[in-house]
This record gives structure tokens, C-alpha cells and sequence, in this order.
């Protein structure tokens, strides 16, 4: 149930497209880097106390 | 107990590896009724036509992008006086974040002026110190990538980070100071005359909580991850000093 955008759908839609890439793409982002050095520090500090 | 207790690292990891999918989840859930609640079910303005549904991402990605800055200036003023490593490193790791909500807000505000003023862009006062503010997040992010030395590095930035607050001041109030723009008045007011309706001003409200509750989730898991880089940068030069 698409709601009647009218002659604005485009501006509307892009608005709403661009936002939500941009933010899961931050979010992705930021998501992967942190569980990567996270595991790396798991890894040294395992390493330390072992 | 006292906050600067969270100013230790270790500390700090603690206490907010638990908050952080909280945050996620409170932040996706309020984004969700949210936009839905303002793309699906509000009407079209009589003003706006179905531009006003591009509402529910401008107001609030602007409003983090002057908050994100506000932010960084506390956590800088905190690292210039108290000299307490998580500040810098939070205000590090805020700067992406705000400056991707500014660059929503500006994207966004772009593509609503075109139908509604017939440009994509006006040298009007608010969208101009948006688009300083924008080039502030900019530098401030290459001056802590071009600088080796951390703390160095977290000097300058908190400098540039006390000059760019006149644009965010600039930003917020820029409709108060000039009424010469093509940008309207706050959308946002403590007064209840001046809001919008609130056929509009709910579904607002909601995003602008999924909004705040994201940027929190993020900034937590980015100075998480800041912190980490810094303590296997100093592990890698005790290991080369063991070695030489």
C-alpha cells in the first residue's frame, strides 16, 4: 500500500533511500570494524594471560 | 560514585558493551513505527504536498548534526582540562557519525528546495553554515587521520572543535539571527503555538527518539572500537621495544 507521492514521488523517495543507505552503511560499517578489533584484542589478551 | 570512573578504559568497555544493542534495538524499533508512521499514514500538507513526509529524516538528521557537534565539544572541553584519553576518543569517534547527519540533512534539504523553491541550493544563512558545518566534520576528521601522535592529535581537534562551534551555534540560530533566507522558522519549539500539527509532529517525535538512540549506539560502539585501536597501537610498541 504505496501511499499517493503524486508528482513528488521521486523527491520523496530519494530523499528516504539516500538517508537509509547512508545509515545502514555507517552502521555496517562501524558494526564490522568494531567486531574485528574486538576479536583481535580477544585474541592478544588471550594470548597474554595464556 | 564518581563519572570520571568511566573515564578508564577499561571501565568504560564495561559498562557499555551491555547498552549497546539496547540502543540498537530501541533505535531500529522507534525508526521503524517512525518512518512508517510518517511516509504511510500522515496526509499530504496543503503547503507541501507529499514533500512534508521528507520531514521525518530531514528534522531529525539535522538536529543530530548540530547535537553530534555539541557533543565533541563537551568531550573535547573534558580532554583539554581533565586530559581523560575515552573523551578525545569519544569525540573521535562522534565526528563520522555527525557528519554523515549532515550530509542527510543536506542531501535531503537539497531535494525538498528544488520543488518547493526551484533551487537545489540558496546561499541562504542556515543551509550555508550547514555546508560550513559539513566542511568542519571534514577537517576535523583528516586532522586526526594526518597526525601520528594521539594525544597530538587530540590537542589540534579539540581546537578546530571549539572554532566549529560558532557554525553550529551558527546553524541552530542562523533562522533567528537572519530572517532573509528561504529557509523557514524552527520546525521544533518548546512552544506549542509554533509546532506543527500534530498529525506530523508524533510520528516526529518518535524518529527523532530512534535518531538520538542511534547516534548513542554508534558513538558507544565507535569509542569502543577507538580505544581498542589505541591499546594495540601501545601493545605494538612494547612489542618492538622487547624486540630492539
Amino acid at each position: 500500500m504505496m501511499p499517493e507521492l503524486g508528482k513528488y514521488a521521486v523527491t520523496v523517495l530519494s530523499a528516504y533511500g539516500v538517508t537509509l543507505v547512508l545509515l545502514l552503511g555507517l552502521t555496517g560499517l562501524s558494526w564490522r570494524r568494531w567486531r574485528r578489533l574486538k576479536a583481535e584484542m580477544d585474541r592478544i589478551e588471550r594470548g597474554r594471560d595464556g | 560514585m564518581s563519572i570520571w570512573e568511566y573515564a578508564n578504559p577499561k571501565k568504560f568497555i564495561a559498562t557499555t558493551t551491555p547498552v549497546i544493542p539496547w540502543a540498537f534495538g530501541g533505535a531500529m524499533l522507534c525508526l521503524l513505527v517512525g518512518l512508517v508512521w510518517g511516509f504511510f499514514l500522515t496526509p499530504q500538507a496543503d503547503r507541501f504536498g507529499s514533500t512534508v513526509k521528507i520531514i521525518y529524516v530531514h528534522v531529525p538528521s539535522a538536529m543530530m548534526a548540530i547535537n553530534a557537534w555539541a557533543m565533541m565539544l563537551v568531550a573535547s572541553l573534558i580532554w583539554l582540562i581533565r586530559r581523560h584519553h575515552v573523551s578525545a576518543l569519544a569525540a573521535k569517534a562522534a565526528a563520522p557519525v555527525g557528519m554523515t547527519m549532515t550530509l542527510i540533512a543536506l542531501f535531503t534539504g537539497a531535494v525538498w528546495g528544488q520543488p518547493m523553491w526551484g533551487t537545489w541550493w540558496a546561499w541562504d544563512p542556515r543551509l550555508t553554515s550547514f555546508l560550513i558545518l559539513f566542511l568542519f566534520y571534514l577537517g576535523y576528521i583528516a586532522l586526526w587521520e594526518a597526525i601520528p601522535d594521539p594525544d597530538q592529535a587530540a590537542d589540534l581537534t579539540s581546537v578546530l572543535c571549539l572554532v566549529g562551534s560558532v557554525f553550529a551555534i551558527l546553524s541552530r540560530y542562523a533562522v533567528l539571527f537572519w530572517n532573509q533566507g528561504l529557509h523557514q522558522g524552527a520546525t521544533l519549539s518548546l512552544d506549542a503555538k509554533e509546532n506543527i500539527s500534530d498529525v506530523y509532529w508524533f510520528p516526529l517525535l518518535v524518529c527523532l527518539a530512534g535518531f538520538i538512540l542511534l547516534f548513542v549506539a554508534l558513538v558507544l560502539m565507535r569509542t569502543g572500537t577507538e580505544i581498542r585501536v589505541r591499546r594495540l597501537r601501545a601493545l605494538e610498541r612494547q612489542a618492538q621495544r622487547a624486540l630492539a
